[in-house]
């Protein structure tokens, strides 16, 4: 580590600064193949310009045997953006959108649990590059729902189709998106947001 | 044109999720005052305490664990690092925040953050957690806060 001084550190600008009242802080994760908007969608929503943190992993950490001794085990490191919305004085929701190489998602402590829920992109030209990632979240709980980005070149399938395709259930939204767009990126959100609500008051009334 | 087929997976089976740190929306009061301690090795696997006393709460240092410095000058003998943290955290600031101003990995800001708060040096303010049975009000909270974006 090659740090220096705590006088190199740029800290948040002027604008970027949490009020004392912030309570608690909330997470979605944003997931999906490679190039398919996710950086896009955390930009056009965040309040702050998307930052980047990091981890780093080990060989043990990603599916190789364990090994013994530090010198042997080869580090990757995994960046991950993230964005912010202060959604009350008291209550900030921060969105990760997960890096290309899938993975790694799953391993990076303390990333989806704890999530309010998933967002997955998808690309319909590259409809399989999210097959495995709705795989993973539903092996692991994760509630999300599927925004199809639109590229110019893209198929439009209907959304029968689609859900056929990905074979989701039934209440799980499929909806269309434009990452690059606020209104539409928030929209996705509040989809998200509905569907969670919608399985909370499904699990009370049981 | 017909699309690539996916198959359906299953939950895995897993153990039970332990009991979440009551919500700080519900209980403003009771978020403050939140000290470390001697955590184990493992960075991935440290806890705070989110509450004075004998029935205290323990949460781990997430992403979006709320950071904020208790003192205004930071004491002689900590590490340029501590310091560094300690100065962005004037304001509250998310673990994820001061990972990418530090330029350093996840897991170091937490093995940092773990001697800061048994020093007494920061508060951590705790996630709120998807919970088995989410907090409605917390859902409904985010999504009016959404509506105004
Ligand atoms: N037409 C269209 N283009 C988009 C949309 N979202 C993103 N793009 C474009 O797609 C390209 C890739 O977007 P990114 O946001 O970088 O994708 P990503 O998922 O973060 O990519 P990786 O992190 O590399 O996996 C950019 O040039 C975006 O401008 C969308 O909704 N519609
Ligand atoms: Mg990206």
């Amino acid at each position: 580590m090659d740090f220096k001084s705590s006088d190199t550190v740029t800290g948040p600008r002027a604008g970027d600064h949490l009020p004392h009242t912030a309570q608690a802080a909330v997470k979605i994760v944003i997931v999906g193949g490679f190039g398919v908007g996710k950086t896009t969608m955390v930009g056009s929503v965040s309040e702050i310009r998307p930052l980047t943190t990091e981890e780093t992993m080990t060989q043990a950490g990603i599916g190789v045997d364990d090994d013994y001794g530090a010198e042997t085990k080869t580090a990757t490191t995994v960046a991950m953006d993230f964005g912010r919305i202060s959604l009350t004085d008291q209550l900030v929701l921060y969105l990760f959108g997960t890096p290309g190489q899938e993975r790694f998602w799953f391993l990076w402590n303390g990333l989806f649990e704890g999530a309010l829920g998933a967002v997955v992109l998808v690309d319909t030209r590259r409809l399989e590059a999210g097959f495995d990632v709705i795989g993973r979240l539903e092996e692991r709980g994760v509630p999300f729902v599927v925004a199809t980005n639109e590229f110019p070149d893209a198929p439009r399938y209907p959304v029968e189709d689609l859900r056929a395709a990905l074979d989701l259930p039934e209440e799980i939204p499929i909806v269309r998106c434009d990452a690059r767009r606020r209104a539409s990126s928030r929209d996705t959100l509040m989809t998200l947001m509905r569907f969670l609500h919608s399985l909370a008051m499904t699990s009370t009334r049981s | 044109m017909t699309p690539p087929q996916r198959r359906r997976r299953r939950p895995r089976e897993r153990p039970p999720e332990p009991p979440a740190p009551p919500s700080p929306l519900a209980h403003p009061e009771g978020s403050e005052g939140e000290e470390g301690r001697d955590g184990p090795r493992n960075p991935e696997r440290l806890y705070v305490l989110t509450g004075g006393g004998e029935d205290t709460d323990r949460a781990e240092v997430d992403l979006v664990t709320l950071v904020v410095a208790r003192a205004a000058v930071p004491p002689p003998g900590i590490q340029p690092e501590q310091t560094a943290l300690l100065r962005l955290c004037g304001t509250p600031l998310s673990v994820a925040e001061i990972s990418a101003y530090l330029h350093l990995p996840f897991s170091v800001v937490t093995v940092l953050l773990t001697e800061l708060l048994a020093a007494g040096l920061v508060r951590a303010r705790a996630p709120i957690a998807r919970q088995a049975l989410p907090d409605r009000s917390l859902l409904e909270a985010v999504m009016h806060g959404l509506q105004k974006l």
